[in-house]
């Protein structure tokens, strides 16, 4: 008897759990916020300024969809997650997206029950070294001692890259980028290893950035993109789209500069009509309204801009476009049309 | 003459259960163990249930994958391609080694600061005090994380020794402290080694035998001979002849620096230095004042009694006063040697692999299999602690007070 009280009260609150998954949008509206889950510090990607006020390429994301769906970019509530909370965070409804580097791979796309959807950033795995210790390639780090973050897919990678080589190393493992940087530079080990774009942001951290240098090899694919609890389709299909309108406006010439001019009347370019909303519908069939795109580009500014403005080579980061330059410009980066 | 009244006739009620003494407890514990059991099962159920949910089941197959990551410190053989379960074995058996060394460490450091203490020299038992109350009174985390600290800022890394007029060199020439540890030389056994290490054992033995021969010829004929020079003669003289003998079949290998590290040698690493001394003087420090409580729990008079007879402070000590106090000390050592053993869990804060790095931290990760993983830890600790227990409480049973 106890025992049926105590399931149907579960069941009662499965089924809530069930419902609310379903349609985030109207959470996020009634609850007039966007809860976004980021790094819990990295800078460029995403970490609280001097004003406490969060800023990076990640986080331009999260404000992105802020602006689409509430109006206002400033209406994002960040919660700083950790690469082991990360997960649970979304998975329990604590954060309605996730925008923290990372890697989209088969497992968590499946067996974790999340949806990638798409990719904001191409990484691979590098290493970076002391210029004082004269090693050119990942190839010549046979005996060398490797920081490492527990707990990630770059651990994996590390000991394939290893093993495929024939080459024996040491490891070093650290929790966080902090402490891994620490170890670094105290010369407890030879090289720290994690995605290219993190080493870029931790050398930018150093007092000496110019005597470190980051080696030409890439030793995996790490793709990064936002991601979203799998079985809310619609939800999903706005924090797609919304990052494939930053994408296209790059690709479209639009621009945070000329958006209000573009979007004031119908242009040349049907294709920035409809992603402007001033031809079509394409906002009512995400549950939105015609001028989503347009707020979301006034407010954060296309793909190339967040990417100059975050972590380009202006920017004590200092990464270059490479893969991650329009398909136009030879690298990889490629939206759906919007039509 | 005596007469039995019969005892009333048993007849026995619902009510009783409430009313009557003899079995209101009965009934009281039986409703507190139904609800200890509903709650269990409650437990149990909603886990099962929100497994199911998530459309997850508990399954240890994962232990037979491959691992996939490296770990640094190996005392059996292990690679990435090796399976989660032998990942797990290394873990266990890097948590017992730091356990192992760092109780015996603690209990040296504890027993000396705790004898210490009570020393009637004024800075010596101050001294001792600041000791034991700075290690007792700061969580050992924060302990684990300096020493680290110290020890990666403060040594000087490997590329120090490098080059024509190095910044650092090696203590005698084979001893190489570094930031990533300690390199010291490691005996190469060549063939007839064996030959000499039994002869060393033997000659262990023979000490033993010579000490007691003396204790008895003492005792039976009141002659005193010497027994300090002659148990050095015995524990080396024979041994270092053995192995001239034989050619020096032991030989060191010292470590080198190569490449990016010294090489050859036994590498003792930093995480390992950190975890096993913090643990040891932080525990050290709860030891101690369980020694100072077990001497000063032996009567004074014991200690007058055995000064009257003639025997020297040193020898009240050792001979009349910690047998006895070993009584209330064995105890609250034990748990202190639980506390050094599951605290070593915070091995992760340094790197230190240990299971609870292995199984619990990166096997966990990769796996997704967090409930298989922590229950295996959990289990695993159980394990380990009831063991200690175990065999402590043999040793407390051996030297407890016997009355016959």
């Amino acid at each position: 008897m106890k025992k049926t009280v105590f399931l149907g009260a579960l069941t009662v609150a499965g089924v809530a759990a069930g419902a609310s998954a379903a349609a985030t949008l109207d959470d996020v509206k009634a609850r007039g916020k966007l809860n976004c889950g980021v790094t819990t510090g990295l800078v460029g990607f995403a970490a609280p300024d001097a004003n406490g006020v969060w800023e990076g390429f990640d986080v331009a994301v999260c404000r992105a969809v802020a602006a689409a769906v509430l109006s206002d970019a400033n209406a994002v509530e960040f919660v700083p997650t950790t690469g082991k909370t990360r997960f649970t965070a979304l998975a329990s409804g604590e954060i309605d997206m996730l925008a923290r580097n990372t890697t989209w791979t088969f497992s968590r796309d499946t067996d974790l029950k999340f949806d990638f959807i798409g990719v904001n950033y191409y990484d691979g795995q590098g290493f970076m070294v002391p210029k004082a210790l004269g090693v050119s390639s990942a190839k010549e780090l046979d005996g060398a001692t490797v920081c490492i973050q527990t707990g990630t897919t770059t651990e994996l990678n590390l000991a394939d890259f290893f093993r495929k080589n024939n080459i024996s190393y040491e490891p070093v493992p650290v929790e966080t980028n902090a402490e891994g940087q620490q170890q670094y530079l105290a010369g407890a080990c030879d090289t720290y290893t994690t995605d290219a774009s993190g080493l870029a942001s931790t050398r930018a951290a150093f007092e000496n950035p110019t005597e470190h240098v980051i080696l030409p090899e890439i030793i995996s694919k790490e793709p990064l993109g936002p991601l979203v609890r799998h079985g809310d389709n619609e939800w999903g299909d706005i924090v797609r789209w919304t990052l494939n309108a930053l994408i296209s406006a790059e690709e479209l010439g639009v621009t945070s500069a000329n958006v209000e001019e573009l979007a004031s009347g119908a242009t040349d370019s049907p294709e920035v009509n409809r992603l402007l909303g001033t031809e079509g519908n394409l906002g009512e069939m995400i549950g939105l309204d015609a001028t989503w795109a347009k707020r979301a580009l006034a407010a954060v500014g296309n793909y190339g801009e967040v990417f100059e403005k975050n972590i380009g080579e202006k920017t004590p980061i200092g990464l270059a476009r490479g893969l991650n330059a329009q398909w136009t410009d030879g690298g990889i980066l490629y939206s759906p049309p919007f039509r | 003459m005596t007469t039995v009244s019969d005892p009333p006739k048993a007849s026995f009620q619902l009510s009783q259960l409430i009313y009557d003494t003899r079995y209101r407890s009965y009934t009281f514990q039986f409703i507190a163990l139904m609800l200890l059991v509903s709650l269990m099962a409650y437990l149990g159920a909603n886990l099962v249930h929100n497994l199911a949910e998530q459309g997850q089941n508990i399954a240890f197959g994962f232990l037979a994958e491959p691992a996939g990551y490296d770990i640094n410190q190996r005392p059996i053989e292990y690679d990435s391609q090796s399976s989660h379960m032998r990942a797990s074995v290394v873990g266990v058996l890097n948590t017992l080694i730091v356990a192992f060394l760092g109780c015996i460490t603690a209990t040296l450091l504890g027993v000396t600061a705790g004898i210490l203490r009570l020393s009637p020299n004024w800075l010596v038992r101050k001294l001792m005090a600041v000791y034991v109350e700075a290690f007792r009174n700061v969580p050992v985390l924060i302990w684990i994380l300096i020493i680290f600290t110290i020890m990666t800022a403060m040594l000087p890394a490997p590329s120090a020794f490098r080059g024509e007029d190095p910044s650092s060199s090696m203590l005698f020439g084979s001893f190489a402290f570094t930031n990533r540890g300690v390199y010291t030389p490691a005996p190469i056994m060549g063939p007839g080694s064996l030959v000499v290490v039994l002869t060393f054992i033997a000659s262990i033995f023979g000490v033993f035998y010579y000490r007691r021969y003396a204790t008895n010829l003492l005792f039976d004929t009141g002659k005193l001979i010497p027994t300090g020079w002659p148990s050095l003669v015995i524990l080396f003289v024979p041994t270092i002849l053995i192995y001239f003998i034989l050619g020096r079949p032991i030989g060191l290998d010292y470590p080198a620096l190569a490449g990016f590290n010294f090489q050859g040698g036994i590498h003792i690493r930093g995480s390992l230095i950190a975890l096993w001394f913090a643990l040891a003087i932080y525990t050290g420090a709860f030891i101690a004042e369980n020694v100072r409580a077990g001497i000063q729990a032996v009567s004074k008079g014991q200690t007058e009694a055995a000064a009257s007879l003639g025997m020297r402070p040193r020898r009240i000590m050792n001979l009349v006063i910690l047998p006895q106090a070993l009584r209330v000390i064995i105890p609250p050592l034990i748990s202190q040697y639980l506390n050094l053993t599951k605290n070593s869990s915070l091995a992760i804060a340094v790197g230190y692999m240990d299971v609870t790095g292995t199984l619990g931290g990166i096997t966990l990760n990769q796996t997704g299999r967090a409930i298989e993983c922590v229950l295996m830890l959990m289990l695993f600790y159980l394990t380990i602690s009831l063991a200690i227990s175990a065999v402590m409480n043999v040793y407390n049973n051996a030297i407890k007070l016997k009355e016959r």
